[in-house]
């Protein structure tokens, strides 16, 4: 999905050596899954702002020693864009394995096991083991609310729920405290979820959460699954509006 | 058993793990009559050798290394297979064995034999019921083999389907370098 109004300019690139035209302002990662070229990504969830923060989605561009995300990267005309490369597969691999590492994916009894964005990641990245020791951090679960649960345990701190929680529910009720591996999703003022003053308890943080880190309660194994395509309606809905 | 042919051995070892791997390894079904005769199985905890055999080429390892007689298993292992596969997840990751690491284990052996001890034992009783004898002791973490010996292959899954491992098996036994995730994931 794309704001571009369609009197945008047109402009050229190269994808993986392909040739391809798009409108000015758009993403690489837009036009490479308009034209089915796959790039990974975690953080991304079309109908939420862009956050960049997985790296997953990095790509080489000709010309830059860097490497860049994909989401967060607009083209330009007569970009030469690499999605692909040894270098990068070997990134995505490490990204992945530091988040195994550095909290308690323990996928064989979570409730997500099945549906979950990490667990796929790491059979399409071919993961078979962490290479890095794993941390083993003792993390809380927030069992406080009605019907809905956060294990920090599963969480890789893609923040979609808080951007689902800012930007479409209008509520903020959840943010993030802390850096690096200290930080945590919270409510409010880093109170229990159950005791949230601005919680709508509309569930939407559930079903964007890519892991088994926001949950519905009373799942077992295997039992929860999200749903995500509401997210490119509401967001259409509101631009038609606006 | 004993070998007199030049087939492949084989051996299977069962450290910190619900024996659910090895489940999944009977659930081969007729196709361990089949393995049978493509292998030499030398030591495992469905045959009788208590001994782990000087060597053997491929040892198939369940469990995560949780005590210290772990780890001197999976040293005998490394040191006499020429090939050694981390079988499930709990080999692979540690899995619900590396659940207790969030604890230390003074505060897991209270919980466990402590707090559930019908009377409140004295500080004289409670040393008295803690494990610190005869069996092997806890390391501090429990931890996937990998990070305490070489590993050559990773299959794995909670516990592996038994498909799975018989591609990983007979395409070892053809000579090829099977991709495991083709055919398992963390947690299947």
């Amino acid at each position: 999905m794309t704001s571009v109004t369609l009197t945008a300019e047109s402009i050229t690139l190269q994808i993986d050596g392909k040739d391809i035209s798009c409108r000015s302002g758009e993403t690489i990662l837009q036009v490479a899954r308009e034209n089915n070229i796959d790039i990974p990504t975690l953080c991304f969830l079309e109908g939420l702002t862009v956050w960049g923060g997985c790296r997953l989605c990095m790509v080489e561009i000709a010309g830059s020693p860097k490497l860049h995300a994909a989401c967060a990267t607009t083209c330009a005309e007569g970009m030469a864009v690499s999605t692909t490369s040894p270098r990068l597969k070997e990134y995505r691999k490490m990204i992945v394995e530091m988040l195994f590492a550095e909290r308690n994916h323990v996928c064989s009894v979570c409730v997500s096991n099945g549906h979950c964005e990490l667990q796929n990641m790491a059979v399409k990245l071919e993961i078979d083991h962490v290479r890095f020791p794993y941390r083993f951090p003792r993390l809380e679960v927030d069992n406080s609310h009605d019907y809905m649960r956060l294990d920090q345990n599963r969480c890789i701190l893609c923040v979609r729920c808080v951007r689902v929680c800012g930007e479409i529910e209008g509520a903020h009720t959840k943010d993030v405290k802390g850096r690096g591996v200290l930080a945590a999703i919270i409510h409010d003022l880093d109170q229990p979820w159950g005791e949230s003053q601005t919680c709508t308890g509309c569930g939407k943080c559930v079903n964007v959460c890519p892991t088994g880190a926001l949950t519905q309660r009373g799942t077992a194994v295997g039992e929860m699954t999200k749903k995500t395509d509401f997210l490119p309606y509401l967001t259409l809905m509101r631009e038609a509006k606006s | 058993m004993t070998s007199t042919t030049t087939r492949p051995t084989v051996a299977t070892v069962w450290l910190d793990g619900c024996s659910g791997c090895h489940m999944s390894l009977m659930d081969l079904d007729e196709r361990l009559i089949t393995l049978a005769g493509l292998v030499d199985i030398l030591h495992s905890p469905v045959v009788d050798p208590k001994e782990f055999p000087s060597s053997v080429d491929l040892t198939l390892v369940e469990g995560a290394v949780s005590s210290e007689e772990d780890l001197h298993k999976a040293k005998i292992i490394r040191a006499h297979s020429k090939y050694v596969i981390a079988l499930g997840d709990c080999a692979v990751t540690g899995n619900v064995p590396a659940m207790r690491n969030y604890w230390d284990r003074s505060d897991l052996f209270d919980r466990a034999y402590v707090e559930n001890a019908q009377e409140p034992p004295t500080p004289e009783e409670r040393k008295a019921l803690l494990p610190l004898v005869v069996v092997p002791p806890l390391r501090p973490h429990a931890t996937p083999l990998h990070e305490v010996i070489k590993v050559d292959l990773y299959l794995p899954g909670c516990p592996p389907p038994a498909d799975a491992i018989w591609f990983v098996l007979t395409e070892l036994l053809a000579g090829r370098v099977p991709n495991a995730m083709s055919v398992s994931r963390f947690g299947k």
